[in-house]
């Protein structure tokens, strides 16, 4: 029972990382990304390429991840986001839903449609014993890196110069200009951040969710539940509901199979219809 | 003015809009025409039928009423497997089959619409996605009842009105689907032609102030997502009964991101850009998947992309102007005698 505790906080972190990104898009600067997916998925693929085809050690793909997807990030903001800034939600869905289309047939043609296995260094495969709990080495690892991205995420957010310059050009991006803050570099410079953390996600979580072309439709809606419960005002609301949805996910797949992710997608709209601005926001306004 | 006189001035103008235009009778004689113009490609304009009524019931509530929906295949899923499981084990009367869909879709449709009237547009498309993704998911979990992965087989239809019987050539498939197709439409026609209409349109262009004026936006918005869901009811009724089988793709993600394809291709709030976005959408995926069958998702997410970052405006601004050139020639023929 308690390892099924552990197992889903280690999956909900990797959710976190995953998410956050799109907590920082969505929430911040009022763009709906559902592409996101896509940037971990690139990540995750990076992390497998560079293990298979070069011998890469598995530690030293996860910054490699984070380094190409953040590219990606920074060259599609660059080149296709920005304009999409000022159109309406709908638009942005429906460009990113494309993108989504274009990444799944894309890397389907590059990489094949198997599902992607990678072996992990031995000093972080099978389970030991901690007061009676069997503990994964894998997972105490992703929840141990996860939780340091966690607190530094949380500070540089809330007390860093950058942070604060942040949260200034989302409020009012005009006064924010006039200010003398460069808003469009600040923007490019987070989505291209949200998109690493993303293909860190998605290279930590090859092992623990598999990956395979379809990746980013697979978890879209995942991420989106965990920026919509968690509401998209702070950092730890998003945290706080990956967790949540980690352990009921890993629950409920274990206690009641059949159901699968049913009670996941009612919980959401559940919380949509009581809360539409999430679970643990504070209001904004 | 006087009241009376504001009310003729009213009446005549619905009076108006509601007339026939003459391209309009051309374009249904053509829908007609097709079936024996085209004896080979029945099967494929059977399904250019079915997703132009798909797409007639997004662009209800999309076009006329600004309602965005990312799920709107939950009604045809929701249509679908009622009319299959009606046809299995009920009465494999079609008619029946397509009344009894639409009626259980516009129930799924009016249950859910309190969540759609609540929070913005994003809201909206998180609680239409996620409604979309429980159906799919509660299909898949009920295998007993829907057959799970495998879909519901052994479908085998009684004839239309116990006269048509189905064929393997889709002659049958297409004249029912234009049939039922046409009706829906002149029904929708009306309706969006009279003051119900009207009134969804000034909410959809600004809520506050229709509900000012005395048009309460909630109970015409639940109308109007009612009828959508009825109208993509009958559509996922008609897939089942002219394809016989229903499987949980029906339900999937992408039949309403394609959905969305096709009302951008064809423009909305005028009914017939369902229809044309159906026609062109059907041709493009049939011609890519000639040349590269496994990989056209690319190519359809390509033409998202280029349509939202701006190619929309252009294919949209000659649209509008070949069909108010046509307009002007038709006004013209008419006037004229």
């Amino acid at each position: 029972m308690l390892t099924l505790i552990f197992d889903g906080i280690a999956y909900g972190m990797v959710l976190f990382v995953l998410a956050s990104g799109l907590s920082v898009t969505l929430g911040l600067m009022n763009f709906v990304n559902l592409a996101h997916g896509a940037f971990a998925m690139a990540g995750g693929y990076a992390t497998v390429v560079l293990m298979q085809r070069f011998g890469v050690p598995f530690l030293w793909t996860l910054p490699a991840a984070f380094i190409v997807s953040a590219l990606a990030g920074l060259v599609l903001e660059r080149l296709l986001y920005r304009p999409m800034y000022a159109k309406s939600h709908l638009d942005q869905v429906l460009f990113s839903i494309g993108l989504v289309f274009m990444a799944v047939a894309g890397t389907d043609w590059l990489m094949g449609s198997t599902q992607q296995i990678i072996r992990l260094p031995s000093w972080l495969q099978g389970r030991f014993d901690l007061f009676g709990i069997a503990v994964g080495r894998y997972r105490l690892f992703v929840i141990i890196l996860c939780g340091f991205l966690v607190l530094a995420l949380q500070w540089g957010f809330t007390r860093t110069r950058f942070g604060s310059r942040l949260r200034a050009s989302v409020d009012d991006a005009r006064v924010a200009r006039g200010l003398g803050i460069p808003v469009t570099a600040i923007f490019a410079f987070t989505f291209a951040f949200g998109s690493g953390l993303a293909g860190l996600g998605g290279a930590l979580g090859v092992e623990l969710m598999g990956l395979d072309p379809t990746f980013p439709l697979k978890f879209m809606i995942y991420f989106l539940i965990v920026v919509t419960v968690g509401g998209t005002s702070t950092l730890t609301g998003p945290f706080l509901a990956a967790l949540l949805l980690g352990v009921a996910d890993v629950a409920g797949k274990y206690f009641i199979p059949q159901v699968g992710a049913f009670i996941i997608y009612a919980l959401m709209v559940g919380v949509l219809l009581l809360k539409p601005e999430g679970l643990f926001a504070r209001s904004r306004s | 003015m006087t009241n009376e006189a504001l009310q003729a001035r009213i009446k005549a103008s619905l009076a108006a809009s509601r007339r026939w235009h003459p391209f309009e009778l051309a374009f249904w004689c053509m829908a007609l025409a097709a079936y024996f113009l085209f004896p080979r490609q029945l099967l494929i304009l059977n399904e250019i039928a079915i997703l132009a009524l798909f797409a007639l019931s997004l662009d209800l509530i999309l076009g006329y009423a600004g309602i965005v929906s990312l799920g709107h295949a939950a009604f045809l899923g929701f249509g679908a497997y009622g009319a299959g499981l009606l046809a299995l084990h009920v009465s494999a009367d079609p008619v029946t089959g397509l009344l009894f869909a639409i009626a259980v879709s516009a129930l799924l449709g009016l249950v859910t619409s309190p969540l759609i009237l609540r929070g913005n547009d994003l809201t909206r498309l998180m609680v239409t996605l996620g409604i979309a993704s429980l159906l799919q998911e509660l299909a898949n979990s009920m295998g007993r009842l829907t057959g799970g992965a495998d879909g519901l087989q052994g479908i085998s239809m009684k004839p239309v009105l116990g006269l048509f019987e189905f064929d393997l050539y889709g002659k049958t498939a297409y004249l029912y689907s234009l049939v039922v197709f046409f009706v829906l439409f002149v029904i929708a026609r009306r309706i969006v032609h009279s003051p119900f209409g009207v009134s969804l349109r000034a909410i959809r262009d600004n809520p506050l102030r229709a509900a000012a004026s005395g048009v309460p936006p909630s109970w015409r918005l639940a109308g109007v997502y009612t009828l959508a869901a009825g109208y993509a009811g009958a559509a996922g009724a008609l897939l089942a009964q002219t394809t016989q089988f229903v499987s949980l793709d029906v339900l999937a993600f992408h039949r309403s991101a394609d959905l969305m394809l096709v009302l951008i291709i064809g423009g909305t709030g005028y009914l017939y850009g369902g229809i044309i976005g159906a026609i062109a959408f059907k041709f493009l995926q049939d011609w890519i998947a000639a040349f590269t069958p496994q990989y056209w998702q690319f190519w359809i997410g390509l033409m998202l992309v280029l349509f939202v970052l701006g190619g929309r405006e252009y294919i949209h601004g000659g649209v509008r102007l070949l069909v108010s050139r046509l307009a002007a020639i038709g006004k013209r023929k008419g006037s004229a005698p």
